[in-house]
């Protein structure tokens, strides 16, 4: 797997995804400056780290979102490239309209970094397929705009085509407020795009991947996106 | 030539920091407010002096960049 990490500044989770990368599939993803215009040739997956580009200033994300490298990232995502958006990422993936919606200042309007619970709706995507439908997962969140809204019709498109890949939940799968603890429409975490390739979610699966910092449920994701290269 | 642009949610999107300062302003007791929704104001300096041109940059600032139209209006004022 051939993996590109695009760095903005102010993100600063892009040595932990460039270490999990690593560590789950044994080879160095390329560093991309977010000021390039070009991935490297022959990039598999390009991933959109978390952190606080820019300062989150202007809106999460939406300065980011305008950088060169962004329509080389598009173009990648519309020729059916994957693209992983964490956190961060995953605003900026919103603001650079590679996904649906945007995710708004949490409810309680706390910055919440504490491990939660995620319901993994679907296996047959590139993201999941080392997991069974319905299986709970427990990752680290960090973030203080992880509210995730839509319209109504968007929302609805996203149930209807089953691009919700996965939900605050409690441990044992079931909904329940008290869980979506940042106030999220419909407990969404994370979501994919219309073709499947593109996955935005704003907890870290890439912090829980190594037995040394404990639990390893998001190594599964990487597998998954390894094996579904290996497919291809 | 100098320009304004206000950017604010749009109706019916939940704005939790409007409502946190709502409460402040309750709890200072501060009458008669009934609601606060917060917003964006950018002093923006144009060069030169064509109205239409400036209006319609404005425009494009804000739709580009200035306001995600997802969640938010904007309104453009030449001062």
């Amino acid at each position: 797997m051939k993996s590109a990490v695009v760095v903005f500044p102010g993100i600063n989770r892009e040595h932990d995804m460039a270490r999990a990368l690593k560590f789950v599939s044994g080879k160095e993803p390329a560093m991309v400056w977010h000021a390039d215009r070009e991935l490297p040739k022959g990039t598999d997956l390009v991933v959109l780290p978390g952190g606080f580009s820019y300062g989150d200033y202007l809106r999460c994300g939406a300065i980011a979102a305008r950088a060169p490298i962004m329509d080389a990232v598009r173009a990648h995502a519309a020729k059916g490239g994957l693209v992983l958006a964490v956190c961060n990422g995953f605003q900026i993936a919103c603001e650079a309209g590679l996904l649906p919606g945007v995710l708004m200042r949490n409810a309680r309007l706390k910055f919440i970094c504490r491990e939660v619970y995620l319901r993994i709706e679907r296996s047959d995507t590139p993201f999941t397929r080392r997991y069974n439908a319905g299986d709970v997962i427990r990752v680290p969140v960090a973030h203080g705009e992880g509210n995730y809204i839509a319209d109504e019709e968007t929302i609805a498109r996203l149930e209807d085509e089953g691009r919700v890949l996965f939900r605050y939940t409690t441990p044992d799968g079931k909904l329940d407020p008290a869980f979506n603890f940042n106030g999220a429409t419909h407990a969404i975490a994370g979501i994919l795009s219309e073709q499947r390739n593109v996955l935005g979610l704003m907890p870290h699966p890439e912090n829980h991947v190594d037995p040394v910092v404990g639990p390893t449920d998001g190594r599964r994701l990487f597998e998954s996106l390894i094996s579904t290269l290996e497919a291809a | 030539m100098k320009a304004r642009v206000t950017v604010t949610l749009k109706a019916g999107i939940l704005d939790p920091q409007g409502k946190a300062i709502e409460g402040a302003l309750k709890s200072l007791g501060i009458a008669g407010v009934a609601s606060v929704r917060q917003g964006k104001i950018f002093d923006i300096e144009i060069e030169g002096a064509d109205r239409a041109k400036a209006e319609s940059a404005l425009k494009l600032a804000a739709e580009k960049l200035l306001a995600n139209m997802v969640i938010e209006n904007y309104r453009v004022e030449l001062l």
